[in-house]
């Protein structure tokens, strides 16, 4: 891999909430380079989706704030730039694909209109032109009769038609980076199955770098390249996906593949209990000084309550945040 | 299958701290957090202990000669607010008008409310058929210019102020009853009445008891909103003389002094002002019970 | 779930047979009428104390089913016994007392709870109004129930928002079994909950099978979790059943293209399930339950599809003992058009 295509630097955002100031990202870090795709995997109010939005420069300040880090395309840094920048970067070289194709695609405009909208921002296309690329790249991402799609809107679609829409308009204007945040959720399987391949499909055409937040450790499995587990606001574990799922260091990362059924070619005729991680995520606004997983952990030790792990190597390429390790290859 | 662990562990280790504030008093506490919504309960406790204590402290009968007509207020003690056309103590009217003003804005109001919930409820819970009558009925009253509707029913019955009250509810009905119906027809649909069937209960209660309950921050607020227009519509009906000419009331005076506006600008301005007043505190008041019952505006 | 005891019974304690659902489309005036057959002629049953499982992509059926099975929707054929009850031609009062024996447990544990009352209300309520024992008993009963699912007895006084996801989801299992119920349906009982808190929630739910003896009829879209959870399995396409069988042959040797597609397309983390070989993609959506085809419904998106298929509608017929499948290819061995392909 060459030159990392983004790069997120000890990225840290704050957010002021009536219990007082909340951690929402504490020191955030990963790249990936092209073709790469990163998963983005954790419980909702992890810091998933404002990890995205940080990307995107769309954190909602106040009441955020970026409170440090970096965020890098191709060396050039997003936070520092003016928000005329921003508008040129967003939805042209990164953009981004949501959860819900039915609430983020406007219900008032044509598909086609919407498409050559983003076009016309960015390159300066014709309306003609720009009609004309939206049909092609809603070909692209397989609607069958884009010429007659192109006037539809989207109420008169279904679902999955609506989400490959929604990708055709991140990719008109041939991002490096891509974005997708939950982008299935809402799919039958069938139909999410196809998404995952049109995205791998267009990566491989695009070379195009992914990243693909999402809680299902099977769509991480078939997708990403790359995996990162975040807890409270922290990324806990990273690694590559192979060995995140093999050999998970961190007790949640543990307990987040083993607390899910996994749907496998031979069901076992025994079933065990299912791991059950207890409790809840705490409070961003309450984390204390030690690691916040420590009131949940199985593993807690007295260090884990007052001392906050960093992230330490387990093998190259492959780190974790917990004391475990340190315990395990002593210094 | 065997298995030895234990029953599922509460999720939350150790005791939890065991708040429990219900709904009402969560939105009572967003209420006195909003600053305008006090001012406008202030004001209308004050309009209320007026109109209610005020004939004890002043009682000076509002349609006794007490002076030279058309005296302007600060001329004597005994008159701050000086005589209308006819001599009138013009402070004696606000005072002793204002209960009748609030006694028809508050009865027409209720009765608003009342009609239009059940006809709403109805046409949003069971749909079709009903929902169709009740549409083109509610339609059919939409259409009709209300002051002029109120006029005829006035004109027709003796001017009392039950019959105002009544006529300002037939007209003004109509937005609540939409209001429901829009409610009920996003509320039926979740889980919870689905719910309520599940367990076996009758349509009367989970349109009562179950969607009702849950429908009503809207339709307190749009109810609060109807006081105020039900007192603008008492007034206005007042003026135009389709009110009890012998129970004093603010919209009377303004009537009755109307043709003197410009001689005696005090006997129209000053029941005026009470109105606005009155009307302005009930539209805080509603503003801020919006804000305290919209769980969407609650931060967090 | 666990299976029915070998000393139990193993008769049918829920039989359905031939169940049709249609809905009228636009129920206005002067509309074009359409009619949605939501289940079309829907057959199975489910042994005492087991767990049963209904998947199919969204408009399948599953719900639906799901629904006139609980009487919340009106059938429009077919016959559902409960313990030998007839439940379809219960109406009114005997419908409403019968209905103790039978609830349900919702998707959204946000809007399954009535945001107005209180925790202990809501699983009291059903007691309330099927009157069972006195008031005081039925004190005791709802501290015991909160109890039985993880909460504790002083929460009752607590409204549903002061609950996260999973808690309230354990209000809405309580209020299922405050009536002591026979059967529960789970309605997608864990899809909306977060990843670490659906092993919770079907671990009470497997727990409280086996100390209550509980039949369960389990709908869902998340196979994994299917696989986990059911002891069989039926897969819905279009209003109708096309393959059933126990978990271990119905996920192990699907015999219905239907069922060998959407399976493939669950994304795993079993290496076992990467190879090329099993990845079938279907085109398209999920055709539309309005004005279906005639013939196999599955007709239009099967790779395998041979011209009978369009003309005539496969019967659901037992392959092997537990082990059904409605396909003019599949042959009486168990020969299926994919094991070629495998």
């Amino acid at each position: 891999m060459s030159e990392p295509v983004l790069e997120v630097d000890n990225l840290s955002v704050t957010f002021r909430t009536r219990n007082g100031l909340a951690q929402v990202l504490d020191h955030v870090s990963f790249s990936l380079g092209q073709g790469e795709t990163l998963g983005i995997v954790g419980e909702s109010g992890c810091g998933k989706s404002m990890t995205a939005l940080s990307i995107m420069g769309l954190v909602p300040t106040p009441p955020g704030r970026i409170a440090g880090g970096a965020v890098r395309l191709r060396g050039e840094d997003l936070l520092s730039a003016g928000e005329r920048r921003m508008r040129s970067i967003r939805g042209n070289e990164i953009s981004m694909i949501f959860q819900e194709p039915m609430t983020s695609l406007n219900p008032v405009f044509t598909v086609g209109e919407q498409i050559a909208e983003t076009v016309r921002l960015h390159e300066g296309l014709s309306q003609r032109d720009a009609l004309a690329r939206a049909v092609e790249t809603l070909k692209a991402v397989g609607i069958p009769a884009p010429e007659k799609r192109v006037s539809e809107y989207p109420h008169q679609l279904s679902g999955g038609m609506r989400q490959r829409v929604m990708i055709a308009m991140a990719l008109a204007c041939n991002p490096s980076v891509l974005i997708a945040d939950e982008p299935t959720t809402a799919l039958d399987v069938t139909v999410q199955a196809q998404i995952f391949d049109l995205l791998r499909e267009l990566q491989d055409r695009t070379n195009a770098a992914i990243v693909l937040i999402t809680h299902d450790m099977g769509a991480i499995a078939e997708t990403a390249d790359k995996v990162v587990v975040m807890y409270a606001g922290r990324i806990i574990e990273s690694g590559t996906v192979g060995e995140i799922l093999a050999d998970p260091r961190h007790p949640y990362t543990q307990g987040l593949i083993a607390c899910v059924p996994h749907f496998l070619a031979n069901p076992p005729v025994e079933r065990p209990p299912l791991v059950e991680i207890p409790g809840l995520v705490p409070p961003l606004s309450d984390l204390g000084t030690g690691c916040a997983f420590a009131p949940r952990c199985r593993h807690v030790m007295p260090r884990c309550r007052g001392e906050r792990p960093p992230l330490m190597a387990a093998e190259p390429g492959h780190e974790a945040a917990c004391w475990l390790l340190d315990e395990a290859v002593p210094a | 299958m065997t298995g030895t662990e234990q029953v599922a562990a509460p999720e939350e280790p150790g005791a939890a701290p065991l708040k429990v504030e219900s709904p009402i008093r969560e939105a009572w506490r967003m209420f006195l957090r909003n600053g305008s919504a006090i001012a406008g309960l202030v004001l209308l406790i004050g309009v209320i202990l007026v109109t209610f204590i005020g004939p004890q402290v002043y009682p000076v009968d509002p349609f006794e000669i007490v002076w030279a007509p058309l005296t302007p207020p600060g001329v004597d003690a005994s008159i701050p607010f000086g005589t209308d056309y006819l001599g009138r103590d013009v402070l004696a009217g606000i005072i002793h008008g204002g209960r009748a003003t609030l006694a028809v804005g508050a009865s027409a109001a209720i009765l608003t409310v009342l009609i239009g919930i059940v006809v709403g409820a109805l046409a949003g819970f069971y749909g079709g058929f009903v929902d169709e009558i009740l549409m083109r009925l509610t339609e059919f009253f939409q259409v009709l210019p209300p002051l002029l509707f109120a006029m005829v029913l006035v004109a027709l019955f003796t001017p009392t102020l039950t019959t105002v009250a009544v006529a300002i509810g037939v007209v003004s009905w109509t937005q609540t009853a939409r209001l429901t119906r829009a409610e009920f027809l996003k509320l039926k649909q979740l889980e919870y009445v689905t719910a309520a069937r599940a367990i076996g209960s009758r349509n009367g209660r989970i349109i009562w008891r179950v969607i009702l309950p849950n429908a009503l921050p809207p339709l307190i607020v749009s109810a609060t909103l109807i006081i105020g227009v039900a007192i603008l519509f008492e007034a206005g009906l007042s003026f135009l003389g389709l009110s009890d000419p012998n129970v004093m009331s603010w919209g009377l005076m303004i009537g009755s002094s109307r043709s003197y506006i410009i001689d005696s600008w005090w006997a129209v301005t000053l029941p005026g002002a009470a109105i606005f007043i009155t009307v302005l505190s009930v539209s805080l008041i509603g503003d801020g019970l919006n804000d305290a019952l919209n769980p969407k505006l609650r931060e967090r | 779930m666990s299976a029915a005891p070998e000393t139990g019974s193993k008769q049918d304690f829920l039989r359905v047979e031939d169940l049709k659902v249609h809905f009228r489309l636009n129920r206005r005036l002067f509309a074009e009428q359409r009619l949605v057959h939501a289940v079309d002629g829907v057959s199975f049953s489910i042994r005492r104390g087991t767990t049963f499982g209904l998947v199919g992509e969204s408009g399948s059926g599953k719900s639906t089913t799901a629904f006139a099975i609980m009487r919340l929707v009106k059938l429009t054929g077919g016959r559902i016994d409960l313990d030998g009850i007839d439940l379809g031609g219960l109406e009114g009062k005997a419908l409403r007392e019968m209905r103790r024996r039978f609830q349900i447990i919702f998707q959204d544990p946000y809007s399954s709870l009535n945001p107005r009352m209180r925790a202990g209300a809501i699983v009291r309520e059903p007691m309330d109004l099927m009157a069972i024992g006195n008031p005081e008993e039925r004190d005791g009963k709802v501290a015991e129930i909160f109890r039985r699912v993880g909460l504790r007895p002083e929460q009752q006084a607590l409204f549903p928002h002061q609950f996260s996801g999973g808690q309230r989801q354990r209000i809405g299992v309580a209020r299922a079994l405050s009536t002591e119920p026979d059967l529960i349906v789970c309605d997608e009982p864990v899809s909306a909950l977060d990843v670490a808190i659906q092993a919770q929630i079907l671990n009470l739910l497997r727990n409280l099978q086996r100390e209550l003896g509980l039949t369960y009829l389990f709908i869902s879209h998340d196979l994994g979790v299917v696989q986990y959870v059911c002891d069989e399995v039926a897969v819905m396409y279009l209003g109708r059943i096309v393959e059933q069988g126990d978990r271990i042959s119905l996920f192990g040797k699907p015999l219905h293209p239907y069922t060998w597609a959407l399976l493939s397309a669950v994304p795993s983390t079993d290496p076992a399930l990467h190879s090329k070989g099993r990845r079938i993609r279907l085109v398209g959506d999920p055709p539309s339950p309005i004005d279906p085809p005639a013939g196999c419904r599955f007709v239009a998106r099967c790779p395998f599809a041979v011209e009978r298929c369009h003309a005539e509608s496969p019967r659901l017929r037992t392959i092997h003992p537990g082990h059904s499948v409605a396909c003019h290819l599949v042959d009486d061995d168990g020969n299926a058009p994919h094991h070629r392909l495998d």
